[in-house]
């Protein structure tokens, strides 16, 4: 069962920088497929010009997925990425 | 075969050692058909294991020579390295055109370079582009088996020779290696000059032919007094160099003696020869040198060198770390110049047809306030722990210096409330527009100490920008209109009995600080590595004599006429 969640990006910035960086190197800990998906576009969140090349800025709503063995634990650093950067609510 | 040329003198002594090319190797390579593919994707990542050994070396370095901030780049590159999108769609091209990898890495990694560069609204987008041209060439070096130089790595002493020095150059140099710089291009003021006199390594730039005419392994002469280059020098001349590297190296120890002492004239006039720096990480050089001051503290490094807007704590600390270090000697802090050529990675600034007429500065810091609280705090909170000055940038009215001074009351009175200790600050402006130099007397009443920023003055009064070649002719610092611009400021300043400083490259230039102690500037701040040059030089002139000099450099009509007759003066 596949894990997904949404959320809103509050980052001046939006996900670039360090924190495209920190997602990234936080999903790539897990076995588990990661997906975000912006704008009716998927990219693999393990990918750090896929989700660079999706230019999400401050206001965008996105979602993320993860699918695998380890899914939940990978939402949930994800999660934890997203709240200790200030990147998402 | 001897070979002598010149370029233009960026950072003085003189260098004799072996070339190191930093040039990029032939990556040229022919596209194939290959049978076997999965022989093609073992080279596809042996190349890219291959390069991650290589950036973690050099990111390791960096570290240690640099600090951390600066080796970040390398985190990047690791990742654009390590992404799994980028080899599974290079593997998945040689799998279905059969396609040696070459061809397969130039495919990908130039489809992801267009993206990044198409977007063109995006600073920080466009630097990954950047990211991913270094990283496939680093990736290409390894599939055609030729060696990348690699500056992070040198281990005997060189004369790094190049086209430019970009920063990510320049901050992987090992000044215990790099004994001199050469280049073909850029000129005084240019990134790799900066640098290098920061370092102390001597250097030529802008010498148009370096990377044509010098090979890898020449014995290379650069001379960074004159600008002269020789490569595989005749005995005779060699020697002739060796001795004049020596007597500059006996000069320097000879202005080190200055070190402690205070800078003052033949007559006994007692002058304040500042520091210039852009981070705490200049400090090291500024101590060894004995500045009296610290006459222009750029903040915009701090801005520039993050990935976001520095918090308040974080600014504080760096303020803080430098107000200490001089105990009570001034540190005058400029308050953020973002804007112009310096840019920030995370926050756009509007596109400008003239940005160096636009959104800069203190512009924006009164436009952004929240921004300019921020710093204002951090600066506040700092000055308890030492002797600090704040001065605005680009003030061109006095209506701008006021608003911004009520600003400043206004971050001052909450601190106080709520039982913060705050030092004793100077409040002043940078004279770097025309239109405020001409209205000193107005400003002087106001502020308590000028900054005169030649850089930009003689910019915006010959209406030239110094770093175009095409009229780079009319950077003339000495030009009497400059002259008298200058003159006027500290006249106004000090018939209010204010302090007048200068803090652009003319107030450490052996030609203008003659006639500089005649107007009688009261601070010279330059380079770290020019103040006791300039103490030493203060110490044999008479300043009575020297504003004689300044009258009559006043009268002349051209630059030339001004640097004769200093010459003949001093000389």
């Amino acid at each position: 069962m596949a894990q997904s969640k949404d959320f809103h990006i509050v980052a001046e910035t939006g996900i670039h920088a360090r924190p495209a960086t920190l997602l990234v190197q936080a999903a790539s800990k897990f076995a588990s497929d990661v997906t975000l998906s912006y704008q009716g576009k998927d990219v693999n969140l393990k990918s750090i010009m896929g989700v660079m090349s999706l230019g999400v800025g401050q206001g965008a709503d996105v979602t993320i997925k993860t699918e695998g063995d380890d899914e939940e634990a990978a939402m949930a650093a994800i999660v934890e990425a997203m709240g200790t950067e200030g990147l998402a609510e | 075969m001897t070979k002598n040329f010149k370029g233009i003198a960026a950072s003085n002594g003189v260098a004799i050692a072996k070339a190191y090319l930093l040039v990029d190797p032939d990556l040229s390579f022919d596209k194939k058909t290959i049978n076997d593919v999965t022989a093609e994707q073992a080279r596809v990542d042996d190349a890219l294991k291959a390069s991650s050994e290589d950036v973690t070396l050099i990111k390791s370095k960096a570290e240690k020579n640099l600090g951390a901030s600066e080796a970040q780049v390398f985190e990047a590159h690791l990742m654009v390295l390590a992404d799994p999108e980028m080899s599974g769609a290079i593997k998945q091209k040689i799998a279905d055109d059969k396609v040696n990898a070459e061809a397969a890495v130039k495919e990908v990694t130039d489809m992801y370079i267009g993206m990044f560069e198409a977007m063109t609204d995006n600073e920080y987008m466009q630097e990954r582009a950047a990211d991913i041209r270094d990283v496939t060439k680093r990736i290409m070096s390894h599939l055609l088996n030729v060696s990348l130089p690699n500056p992070a790595l040198i281990d005997e002493e060189v004369v790094l020779v190049s086209k430019d020095l970009t920063p990510s150059d320049t901050a992987q140099l090992d000044r215990q290696f790099v004994k001199g710089i050469l280049t073909d291009l850029g000129g005084r003021t240019a990134h790799a000059s900066i640098m290098a006199r920061t370092l102390e390594i001597p250097a030529v730039v802008g010498s148009d032919v370096a990377t044509k005419e010098i090979s890898a392994g020449d014995l290379v002469i650069v001379d960074g007094l004159t600008g002269d280059v020789i490569a595989n020098p005749d005995d005779d001349t060699l020697a002739t160099y060796q001795k004049k590297a020596d007597d500059y190296l006996a000069q320097r120890a000879e202005w080190a003696k200055l070190k402690d002492e205070q800078s003052v004239s033949a007559d006994g006039k007692e002058f304040v020869v500042g520091a210039n720096i852009g981070s705490p990480k200049d400090m090291a050089a500024v101590l060894d040198n004995g500045s009296e001051g610290i006459g222009l503290y750029r903040t915009e490094f701090l801005y520039m060198e993050s990935d976001h807007l520095p918090t308040e704590d974080e600014q504080f600390e760096a303020y803080k770390a430098v107000v200490e270090k001089m105990g009570d000697k001034p540190v005058t802090v400029r308050t953020m110049d973002i804007g112009g050529d310096k840019h920030l990675s995370y926050w756009q600034l509007p596109e400008e047809e003239n940005p160096f007429l636009g959104y800069r500065a203190i512009r924006i810091s009164l436009d952004q306030t929240e921004i300019f609280r921020t710093q204002l705090r951090a600066l506040l909170r700092a000055s308890a722990f030492g002797n600090l000055w704040i001065m605005f940038p680009m003030i061109a009215t006095l209506g701008e210096f006021r608003a911004a001074k009520k600003i400043y009351i206004e971050e001052r009175t909450k601190l106080e409330e709520s039982g913060v200790k705050v030092g004793d600050i100077k409040l002043g402006i940078m004279i770097e527009i025309p239109a405020a130099a001409m209205l000193a007397d107005k400003f002087a009443k106001e502020v308590d100490f000028f900054s005169i920023g030649t850089n930009d003055l003689i910019g915006y009064t010959m209406a030239a920008d110094r770093g175009n070649d095409r009229v780079a002719y009319l950077y003339q610092p000495y030009n009497p209109s400059i002259l008298r611009l200058i003159n006027n400021v500290i006249a106004a300043a000090h018939n209010e009995g204010k302090f007048v400083a200068m803090c652009g490259e003319m107030a450490g230039d052996p030609i203008a600080v003659p006639i500089l102690m005649g107007m009688g500037l009261d601070e010279f701040s330059m380079s770290a590595p020019s103040v006791l040059q300039t103490r030493s030089l203060m110490k044999k002139l008479d300043t009575t004599k020297m504003a004689e000099l300044a009258k009559q450099a006043l009268d002349a009509e051209t630059n030339d006429e001004v640097i004769a007759l200093v010459k003949e003066v001093t000389q």
